[in-house]
This record gives C-alpha cells, sequence and structure tokens, in this order.
C-alpha cells in the first residue's frame, strides 16, 4: 500500500519532531513510573499503542455524531471501555502479562497522550489517518520510556530484561548499582538529556530566546 | 437532528453507556471462567514457589495435585475446624481469603516433600502502595521454615517489588519462628543491620516501606498461627 506524504508525515512525525515525550512534552507522569525496569516499559509502550490506535478509530468514526458539549466525556468512556476490554482478554488469555501490567491499566486512562490525540486528531480525520496517528504516537512515546528504562535498568539495577548484564568483574573492581537511578527524578534528567540531545540535532524546535 | 440540543445530548449519552456497559459485562460472563482457572493457576504456583517448586503454569495444577496431601481450616486454638478438610479448589481451605476474612478459620496447607511433611500458611499485609501477600512453607516441626514466597499488587518495580525475587525468598530457608521457646517468626532488617533477639534476614534497599511490610506480616499473619505451631514445636 503506498502512502501519502501526508499519511507518512502523520505515521512517522510522532517519533520524531512531533514526539509526544519530548516535543510535547505529555505523558510524562507514566513514563516516570514504569521505566525503573526495561519490561514494563515494553509492555506499557505495546498496550499504549494499542489502546491510542484503536480509540482513535472508534472516535474517528464517531465523530459526526458526538455532541460537541459531552465529547470528552464520550472520549473517556471510550478509552476506559477499551482498556478494561483489554484488561479482561489479558486475564483470560496471558494472565502474566496482566500481572505485570495491573497498575499501569491504569494509567493508560489517564495518558494525556490518549486524550491528546482523540481530542486533537481523531475529532477531524478519518478512520485510517486516525489508526496510523494512534500507532505512530503509541510509537513515539514507546521509543522514549524503552530508551529510558534502558538506561534506568542498567545504571540502577545492572540489568537488562532481568538479566544481570554488567559482569561480576566490574563490581569486585568496587563498581555499585547507583540506586538513585531506580527513583524518579532521574527519570525526568534522563527525558531531559534525550530532549537536548533532539533539539541540538534539530534548530527549528529550539525556542527564540532574548 | 440537531447535535448540541439536550435530548440528543442525553439519550446519545443513555446509549453509549448502556452499549458499553453490556458489552463489557457481556466479554466478563464469557471470560469468566478462563479467568477465575488462571486465578487459581497462579494461587497453586505461589503455594509451589514456597515449597521450593518453581513450576510453569500448563504444569502447575498437575503438580500441586501431587504434592499437597491435606488441606484445612484451623481456629485461633489450632484445632481443626469440622468440615473443613479437602485439597480442591472449591473447598474451604483453597478458597478462603485471608485478607478479607479469617473469621471461619485459617488455611492450612501440608503438603509432602520428599516424604517429609511441610506446612504450608497463606500471609497478608500491606506494603507501600497496597496489598501484599504470601505463603510460608514450615518443616514439621513448626518451627523451621522450608521456604517462603511473596507477591504484590503494585509495589515500586526495582525496589518494594523485588519483594517477589528468589534472591529476597530464598534467604527464609532455615530460618527459625521460635526462639527460647518464644514465638519471634523472621524479622526483615535493614541490609546490614541485625537483630539479637529473633532470625532476620535482609530487607531491600530503597524499599524499606515494603520491607517493613513483610516484616509486620511476617509478625502479625503469622502470628495468628502461633498457637498451632506451638503445639507442633513442642510435640518434637
Amino acid at each position: 500500500m503506498a502512502l501519502s506524504n501526508k499519511t507518512k508525515a502523520v505515521l512517522w512525525g510522532p517519533l520524531n519532531k512531533n514526539n509526544p515525550v519530548i516535543v510535547q512534552v505529555l505523558g510524562i507522569c507514566s513514563a516516570l513510573a514504569v521505566t525503573s525496569k526495561l519490561e514494563p516499559a515494553v509492555v506499557m509502550a505495546v498496550s499504549v499503542t494499542i489502546v491510542v490506535a484503536f480509540a482513535n478509530v472508534i472516535i474517528s468514526l464517531l465523530r459526526k455524531t458526538i455532541p460537541n458539549r459531552i465529547r470528552i466525556i464520550v472520549q473517556l468512556v471510550v478509552a476506559a471501555a477499551l482498556v478494561t476490554l483489554v484488561s479482561e482478554v489479558l486475564k483470560a488469555f496471558a494472565y502474566d502479562v496482566n500481572k505485570q501490567l495491573s497498575v499501569f491499566v491504569g494509567l493508560i486512562v489517564t495518558n494525556c497522550i490518549l486524550m491528546g490525540r482523540l481530542e486533537a486528531f481523531a475529532l477531524g480525520n478519518g478512520p485510517l489517518p486516525s489508526f496510523l496517528d494512534g500507532i505512530g504516537n503509541g510509537l513515539g512515546y514507546g521509543w522514549i520510556l524503552v530508551v529510558v528504562g534502558f538506561f534506568r535498568e542498567l545504571l540502577g539495577s545492572g540489568s537488562l530484561f532481568g538479566h544481570r548484564v554488567i559482569p561480576q568483574l566490574i563490581y569486585d573492581a568496587g563498581y555499585k548499582d547507583n540506586g538513585l537511578m531506580m527513583l524518579a527524578p532521574m527519570a525526568i534528567l534522563i527525558v531531559a538529556c534525550i530532549i537536548w540531545v533532539h533539539r541540538s540535532r534539530n534548530k527549528e524546535l529550539q525556542e527564540e530566546t532574548n | 437532528m440537531n447535535r448540541e440540543s439536550n435530548t440528543y445530548t442525553i439519550v446519545y449519552a443513555s446509549v453509549m453507556v448502556i452499549i458499553v456497559a453490556v458489552a463489557l459485562a457481556f466479554t466478563h460472563q464469557v471470560l469468566k471462567d478462563r479467568q477465575i482457572k488462571n486465578e487459581n493457576i497462579d494461587k497453586m504456583q505461589q503455594i509451589l514457589r514456597s515449597l521450593r517448586l518453581d513450576v510453569p503454569a500448563n504444569a502447575a495444577e498437575a503438580k500441586y495435585n501431587a504434592v499437597i496431601k491435606n488441606a484445612y481450616l484451623i481456629n485461633p486454638d489450632g484445632a481443626v475446624v469440622e468440615g473443613s478438610e479437602g485439597v480442591s479448589v472449591n473447598d474451604p481451605a483453597f478458597e478462603a481469603d485471608i485478607a478479607k476474612d479469617d473469621s471461619k478459620g485459617l488455611p492450612v496447607f501440608e503438603a509432602e516433600i520428599e516424604g517429609k511433611t511441610k506446612i504450608v500458611i497463606p500471609m497478608a499485609g500491606k506494603g507501600l502502595w497496597g496489598a501484599i501477600w504470601g505463603y510460608l512453607a514450615v518443616d514439621a516441626d513448626g518451627s523451621s521454615v522450608y521456604g517462603a514466597d511473596f507477591s504484590h499488587a503494585g509495589e515500586t518495580p526495582g525496589l518494594g517489588a523485588e519483594i517477589v525475587s528468589s534472591r529476597f525468598c530464598n534467604q527464609f530457608e532455615g530460618k527459625h519462628l521460635f526462639r527460647d521457646e518464644q514465638f519471634t517468626s523472621v524479622a526483615v532488617v535493614k541490609p546490614g543491620r541485625s537483630v539479637s533477639d529473633r532470625d532476620y534476614v535482609d530487607g531491600i534497599s530503597g524499599g524499606t516501606i515494603t520491607s517493613k511490610g513483610v516484616d509486620n506480616m511476617l509478625l502479625e499473619s503469622v502470628g495468628k498461627y502461633k498457637v498451632f505451631f506451638r503445639e507442633l514445636y513442642s510435640a518434637q
């Protein structure tokens, strides 16, 4: 399927120059909460991508019928229903994954990216672009989570996906895991470092300074 | 049709909520049996892990049935509650949730590992963010800990959530619930610290409140079985 330039921008924009986390600075709370280990970060990234994509499609299909005054409520109900549905299905067919997600399922509903995309994109566009927009934004959010989770687990616990990767030799030589990495403030600092690198490579994103 | 009229808005909202409610209720009904089965298997896996048997979900039921020989409820005096014996998932011992209600009795599971009887009891307590629970396997002498397993609802990953790790759970092997004829249970202390009057294990660095929760749980939840364990202990 050939994608037009506009559709491509919808899909790939959020991964780079229109990234929800590092450019729009949305969804920061969950980015801090779930990134102390790589595994929940990956699971969260996948779940958010799925939920945003399908919520976008549903709202896009309904967009001509939704009364303007209660549109936020409609969006919330759709998002909450989808998250509950995902959680029910996981409980029945992938119990272990659901156990890991348990706390984070609630966080998906409150994720600002989800509401932001429904409000800003799905209400004004057709189902296919909305679906791609959801996938793009989910992945854009996800890759930041995975990068932050990678550094926090590596430097904080010396492991990746729960497997020890820093050899015992280095610990014997006096190296210690940095417990500070496990705490939320370090996630903010890592996100800030990513924003710094990203802005210095994309000059047009830099704000004017007086 | 005027999208902004009150009637339209109210009808729209009502229809939407009813559709969502019916869809969710239907999904829940359809999937309920599978979900309950998963929960039961998860509980079996936890009990087996406290017995140092780490089995995958698909083998848990068979292993559980092979290992657990008896299960029953006891009252606080240590006596078996009449008619509560039975190992199946619908029997009172397996169904009991001590975090909610222990007025009917306290569950006890008897397992046989390599010809020796082990007693498994459930524990329930509070961590930093929510519930924590676990299972403690004790030798037939009522004092030596054979193994332990902990779970939590939502402790901080990398910190409090580490109570589920085998590194934490394995520390309990060989500890004693009784010292000098007194029920002392096992303490959880800050790593590097020690206590002189009870057996202890190291807590989780950075997970102080969760570690304290486990410490409390070991004292209070296990403490309810004090009389039961004392009888086993004195019988030695």
